[in-house]
């Protein structure tokens, strides 16, 4: 399994560089995230990123586009602006999360 | 299929089917319909003849469950009591949920789907008289039932125009709000190839926003444009409402339940099956079809008051059209992406996985009989529910996917 140092601390990730393992990531590591693929994070960010989390914590899989916006309140037009081109992929990169499955 | 099977199991229980109509559907054949393979009539058989005379079948719209009371509603006010319920009510295409879509198919000539029986019959009309210009095929949102029927419905397009002449006067586009042709990166890769050898544009990660009716082109969220002179939709594909209205769906409408076992989240008494779940798998008849070669074992259990012991892997096994005669196969579950290899199908024989055969075609097609003959009243079928990796290069496996495996 590959590692990475991010903020000083060893962290288990994907291919992709997708953390892998829920309870490694923080806040701080998410600013680190979030700087590594240009995203700077406003308090919307965190709306989302703290839905992402809780939602994922009780389902066990990263919400998708629809759920965000249906469940969440962040409409998917807002998420392609504050995450633009790959909203799906960005915002669960930056929240720690494997990439939404949504599909087989 | 489980109604059939349970009945044969449990002689004195009452089972109860309930639906729309008496005209059951093969939707495998809204893929061939707008190209004249498959005529209206070779798709459609009565409900009643498919079923066993044990079961009782009733005919009308379900408006709402109530779980905690185990009772059934009509819209006709019918109310239908229950010890066990079985879910098995679908996806359906969606084309509501995107602005200018329903509008579109509903006004403009230019606006096709295939998902419906009626979409699929309008557009076998459309394809007829259809002289060139610029097809586009738009994926909605993922996930959809078949999620290959958009790529077979892409190459057979491909052999269409080819066979009546003017393949050179279209340009084909495929729009996939996924980051490459397919889900599972080695198949994606051998889609991918396939599209590109038959000139099949792919535009990767679009999203779409909107379908404009007065220029005739779909927009997506990050403000692409891709302009048509035919849009061919695959619309979102959604649970039914009542699911939700009862407190069972999810943002889809689909019934969260266990995995391996399809008991609903929320009641034990509950199951639901096929395309209605939210089981990480393919949205397929074949995925349904094992799932009840698995279900049918636990409920035994399950209302003897024992632990339900068998476990569903998500198996999915789905032939491709890929025009000219010939089709791919893949053969897939929960931990294993569909890899190349042969696939023992006792009977007929070794099918090729990922690579375009004539035999597989031959598979595909004897489907259809299958489907009427085996699949609908219940009979074994000549594969197992369970995937096996038989045959399969799994040296293509990375370390974490074999790891996987071996869970
Ligand atoms: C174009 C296309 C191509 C496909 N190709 C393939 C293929 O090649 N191979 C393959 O394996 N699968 C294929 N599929 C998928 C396959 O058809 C489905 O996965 C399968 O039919 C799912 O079965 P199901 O019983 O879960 O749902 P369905 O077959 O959709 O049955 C749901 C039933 O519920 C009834 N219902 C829904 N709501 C209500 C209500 N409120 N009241 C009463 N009744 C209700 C409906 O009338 C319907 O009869 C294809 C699908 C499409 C659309």
């Amino acid at each position: 399994m590959p590692t990475t140092i991010i903020e000083g601390h060893e962290l288990s990730v994907d291919d992709e560089g997708f953390l892998t393992e829920y309870d490694q990531w923080d806040p701080q590591i998410a600013e680190a995230l979030a700087q590594a693929i240009d995203v700077p994070l406003t308090d919307e960010h965190w709306k989302v990123i703290n839905f992402l989390r809780e939602d994922f914590k009780a389902h066990g899989a990263t919400p998708t586009l629809r759920r965000v916006s249906t469940e969440g309140g962040v409409d998917t037009k807002t998420l392609f602006a504050l995450f633009p081109k790959k909203p799906a992929k960005k915002m669960s990169y930056i929240a720690g999360l494997p990439k939404p499955a949504g599909c087989v | 299929m489980s109604a059939n099977r349970l009945s044969a199991k449990l002689k004195d229980w009452h089972i109860t089917v309930i639906d729309r109509d008496d005209n059951h559907r093969y939707q495998p054949g809204f893929l061939f319909m707008p190209f004249g393979i498959y005529s209206p009539e070779q798709l459609t058989k009565s409900r009643r003849e498919t079923l066993s005379k044990k079961v009782n079948l009733v005919f009308g719209e379900i408006d709402r469950i109530n779980g905690d009371e185990n009772k059934v509603m009509l819209t006709n006010g019918q109310v239908f009591d229950y010890d066990y319920l079985i879910i098995a009510t679908g996806v359906a295409p969606r084309p509501d949920q995107t602005p200018g879509l329903a509008e579109g198919i509903e006004s403009n000539d230019a606006v096709h789907e295939f998902y419906s029986y009626d979409g699929s019959l309008a557009l076998a009309k459309k394809l007829k008289n259809f002289q060139g210009g610029r097809v586009v095929l738009n994926i909605v949102e993922m996930p959809i039932k078949c999620p290959v029927a958009p790529l077979e419905f892409s190459f057979l397009a491909d052999d269409y125009f080819k066979t009546q002449g003017i393949r050179n006067k279209v340009a084909m586009t495929y729009s996939t709000p996924l980051g490459a042709a397919f889900t599972q990166p080695i198949a994606a890769k051998a889609f991918g190839a396939t599209l590109e050898e038959k000139q099949i544009a792919v535009e990767p990660d679009f999203m779409i926003m909107e379908v404009n009716n007065e220029t005739n082109e779909i927009v997506s969220y990050d403000e692409r444009r891709i302009p048509f002179d035919l849009l061919i939709s695959v619309p979102v594909n959604m649970g039914q409402d009542f699911l939700s209205r009862s407190g069972l769906g999810n943002e889809l409408n689909l019934v969260p339940v266990d995995k391996f076992t399809q008991v609903s989240d929320k009641y034990s008494n509950v199951f639901a099956l096929g395309d209605a779940n939210n089981i990480p798998a393919s949205k397929a008849g074949s995925v349904a079809h094992f799932e009840v070669d698995v279900f049918v074992e636990n409920f035994i259990q399950h209302i003897a008051g024992q632990e339900m012991t068998h476990r569903f892997d998500g198996h999915a096994n789905c032939f491709i059209e890929t025009g000219g005669g010939k089709a791919m196969l893949i053969d897939f579950n929960y931990n294993v992406q569909p890899l190349p290899g042969k696939y023992p199908y006792s009977i007929i024989g070794p099918m090729r996985l990922l690579k375009q055969t004539r035999m597989n075609h031959l598979g595909k097609m004897a489907f259809r009989w299958m489907y009427w003959h085996i699949l609908m009243p219940g009979r074994p079928m000549p594969v197992s529910a369970q995937m096996s990796l038989s045959g399969k290069e799994t040296e293509l496996l990375d370390h974490q996917q074999l790891a996987k495996v071996a869970s």
